[in-house]
């Protein structure tokens, strides 16, 4: 389980772009770095991010090891009704997380 | 006769303040002396990337772990409310630990006594995780260094260490920490070298550490041997920078670049 977490705004009005914002903890090292001993660190990282908004997707990402640890990203999202937002990921390992928050969409 | 007393106070007042080394005027913290980007990002709840340890924190911190099969929680409530001005106060005197012990080693203490669990491995993310939690119940609280007597002998072997000049570089912690503070050292601006916001997430780092690690970096940096983590000196140390930055909030957990 990859700890992460989303914000949106408290409320946000129907049509209108609000941001979206995760942060994930994770290493994201990149395969090219070494240890004290000279052993090559194995490549790790967060390779995938996807949300969705009452269950229609609204975001899809691909990471490479560019990222940075501990990945933050923002976007821009409209809805035209509430629901829940879901921000889910995943790593070249596998592993999995998620975070969600609810949207609520007040008349333009 | 008038003049010789007179110089002769002089003397007496320089003296005392030769004893009791000035401290940085006025005092400031390490973020004060970050761009404003890294300001930023600390003071945003959400994107001080730190938080994330304290989120994991918290979760350990309900954890129940040992051979006693409780948690944090168990004794010291659920929230962690009870850990307000806890950090700020520390390193402590613990006279069951026979002295002078900094946050990470009075937690570890609690784990093997009081759970009795293993010893969390220095920089281990769950120690990290649980001093960055402890840590933030005590955000925007001042330093308030543990007065107690027994504390004496430990910040008189820190403050040693502080005006000792030491490694390949031959610097000791006063030559850029008082005596060059605000000038740059190539793009880094020097600090005061207080410890308020600590643990903090170094983007250096690209993680989360503590105090000690970031006193070691410092050794590193005039090529000196580094203490081992958890070592008088570096316990030491950390006592003389916590009565030298009473009164300082903190912040913590920090972010630096």
């Amino acid at each position: 389980m990859i700890l992460g977490k989303v914000q949106v705004p408290a409320s946000v009005k129907a049509g209108e772009p609000f941001e979206v914002r995760v942060l994930i903890q994770h290493p994201m090292e990149t395969g090219f770095r070494r240890d004290l001993e000279g052993r090559a660190i194995p490549v790790h990282i967060v390779d995938k991010v996807w949300c969705t908004l009452a269950g229609k997707e609204v975001f899809r990402a691909e990471f490479g090891t560019g990222m940075s640890a501990n990945p933050y990203v923002a976007f821009f999202a409209t809805a035209s009704e509430g629901g829940e937002l879901v921000v889910q990921w995943s790593d070249d390992r596998g592993d999995e997380g998620r975070a969600s928050a609810l949207v609520d969409v007040s008349p333009a | 006769m008038r003049i010789v007393a007179a110089i002769g106070a002089f003397a007496a007042l320089h003296c005392a303040a030769g004893s009791e080394p000035p401290l940085p005027s006025p005092l400031k913290g390490g973020i004060e002396f970050q761009g404003a980007e890294i300001r930023a990002m600390q003071a945003d709840a959400f994107g001080n990337p730190a938080m994330l340890w304290v989120d994991r924190g918290a979760q350990l911190w309900k954890l129940p772990r040992g051979a006693r099969n409780l948690s944090c929680a168990s004794c010291h409530g659920a929230d962690g409310a009870s850990m307000k001005g806890v950090s700020v106060r520390y390193p402590g005197y613990v006279a069951s630990l026979g002295g002078a012990v900094d946050l990470e080693q009075r937690i570890n203490a609690c784990v093997t006594a009081n759970q009795g669990a293993p010893a969390l491995a220095w920089e281990s993310q769950e120690l990290l995780s649980l001093s960055a939690f402890v840590s933030s119940r005590s955000r925007g609280l001042a330093i308030v260094p543990d007065p107690s007597r027994e504390m004496d002998a430990a910040y008189a072997r820190g403050r040693a260490i502080y005006f000792q000049r030491q490694g390949q570089l031959n610097l000791a912690c006063t030559n850029c920490h008082d005596a060059s503070w605000g000038k740059r050292l190539l793009s880094e601006p020097i600090s005061q070298g207080h410890p308020a916001d600590w643990p903090a997430y170094r983007l250096e780092w690209q993680a989360l550490g503590s105090l000690e690690r970031r006193l070691r970096a410092c050794y590193l940096g005039v090529r000196a041997e580094m203490p081992a983590y958890g070592s008088p000196d570096l316990v030491a140390l950390e006592v003389y920078l916590a009565r030298r930055a009473q009164g300082l909030v903190s912040s913590a957990p920090g972010v630096r670049r």
